[in-house]
């Protein structure tokens, strides 16, 4: 590959026909896995769309009404019953995690590997959390509130089936996330990324760009999570 | 990732990221308190998908660091939201035909 200045290069709508158009590689100055872990991103934007346009779909056509999430989600404290309580919080803790990594991210750059790593395990303990209060909700609902996909005692009974499919689905991310994030904290630590030692499974040299990857997929997660949060617990 | 190519690794000052940081804390209290005061109608729902889509386009612009790539990258991913937004608009007409359906045919008999 010869020698790329994208300073050089045009810029904007004229900069992408000339990239595309040039026969040549058309994402100039992008890692191969970072290219492939967006294309993998924009379909599993599709899978998730998929979900929310039929949870639409079907809250948009039911006769007998929806579930009000406000009252569903509450949480009693002292006596008081406090809406959306623990869905807040774990929304704070997305965004505290997802800040983490993009701060991650910022010193895998700087391949300064003490801050990368602590940060990778900050961000691997903040999603932790995450799905902890995840079971939480989950188990409340199934054992204490009756909630099953085909019914619940709060309204129409597509609910329980569109609440398990989204958030389960959101939540299988966010563990498949926290195991690479402990991995890569692990990776980090050791030197990986400096010494060039290949990895275990894809026995390849790697660089701190594989932790920008993981950082677009946490993010990634985290923003399917700001439209849950707006659909399903919100709306 | 063998070092085949020139890969840029730009790196930004730390301030922008804790702004964004900031910015996202801020919104989500925000739409949390779209909730608690407890606003209905149109209201709600316009102040829901205005927080939310603040949010998404903050993640991806600097924590995804869209803000920075080349547009050959960024089309391809913002066409096919734009398709999937456009699906969006039929399934939700498609909704209101149903429920209408429903109603009709629960009042006037089939």
């Amino acid at each position: 590959m010869p020698d790329l200045n994208l300073d050089k290069l045009p810029e904007g709508f004229k900069g992408m026909s000339s990239d595309i158009g040039d026969d040549q590689t058309a994402f100039k100055g992008v890692n191969w896995g970072k290219a492939m872990m967006w294309i993998f991103l924009l379909s599993d934007t599709f899978v998730f769309s998929c979900f929310l346009v039929a949870y639409m779909k079907v809250r948009a056509s039911v006769v007998e009404p929806w579930p009000y999430p406000s009252e569903v989600f509450a949480l009693e404290v002292a006596g008081l019953p406090v809406p959306l309580l623990l869905i807040a919080i774990m929304t704070f803790v997305l965004i505290t995690s997802s800040g983490t990594m993009a701060l991650a991210v910022k010193f895998g750059y700087e391949k300064n590997r003490k801050m990368c790593g602590l940060f990778v395990l900050l961000t691997a303990i903040g999603g932790l959390t995450f799905v902890g209060m995840q079971a939480f909700e989950w188990s409340k609902l199934i054992f204490h509130d009756g909630v099953r996909p085909w019914d619940n005692p709060f309204g129409a009974e597509q609910f329980g089936a569109f609440f398990f499919m989204i958030t389960g689905f959101h939540g299988t991310h966010v563990s498949i996330g926290v195991i690479f994030l402990f991995i890569f904290a692990r990776k980090v630590y050791r030197g990986d990324f400096d010494t060039g030692r290949r990895g275990y499974f894809t026995t390849m040299k790697s660089d701190y760009v594989a932790i920008e990857i993981l950082g677009l997929y946490w993010h990634f997660v985290d923003l399917v999570w700001v439209f849950i949060f707006a659909f399903f617990y919100l709306w | 990732m063998a070092d085949t190519g020139k890969e840029q690794s730009t790196t930004h000052k730390i301030g922008i990221y804790l702004w964004i940081w900031g910015l996202l804390f801020v919104l989500s209290f925000f739409s949390y308190m779209v909730d608690w005061y407890n606003f209905q109608g149109l209201l709600r729902w316009s102040l829901i998908l205005f927080f939310m889509f603040l949010k998404a386009g903050l993640i991806m612009a600097f924590f995804m660091h869209l803000f920075w790539e080349r547009y050959a990258l960024v089309n391809v991913l913002l066409w096919p939201m734009t398709a999937i937004a456009g699906f969006v608009c039929l399934m939700f007409a498609e909704g209101k035909y149903t429920v209408f359906s429903r109603l009709f045919y629960f009042f006037v008999g089939g």
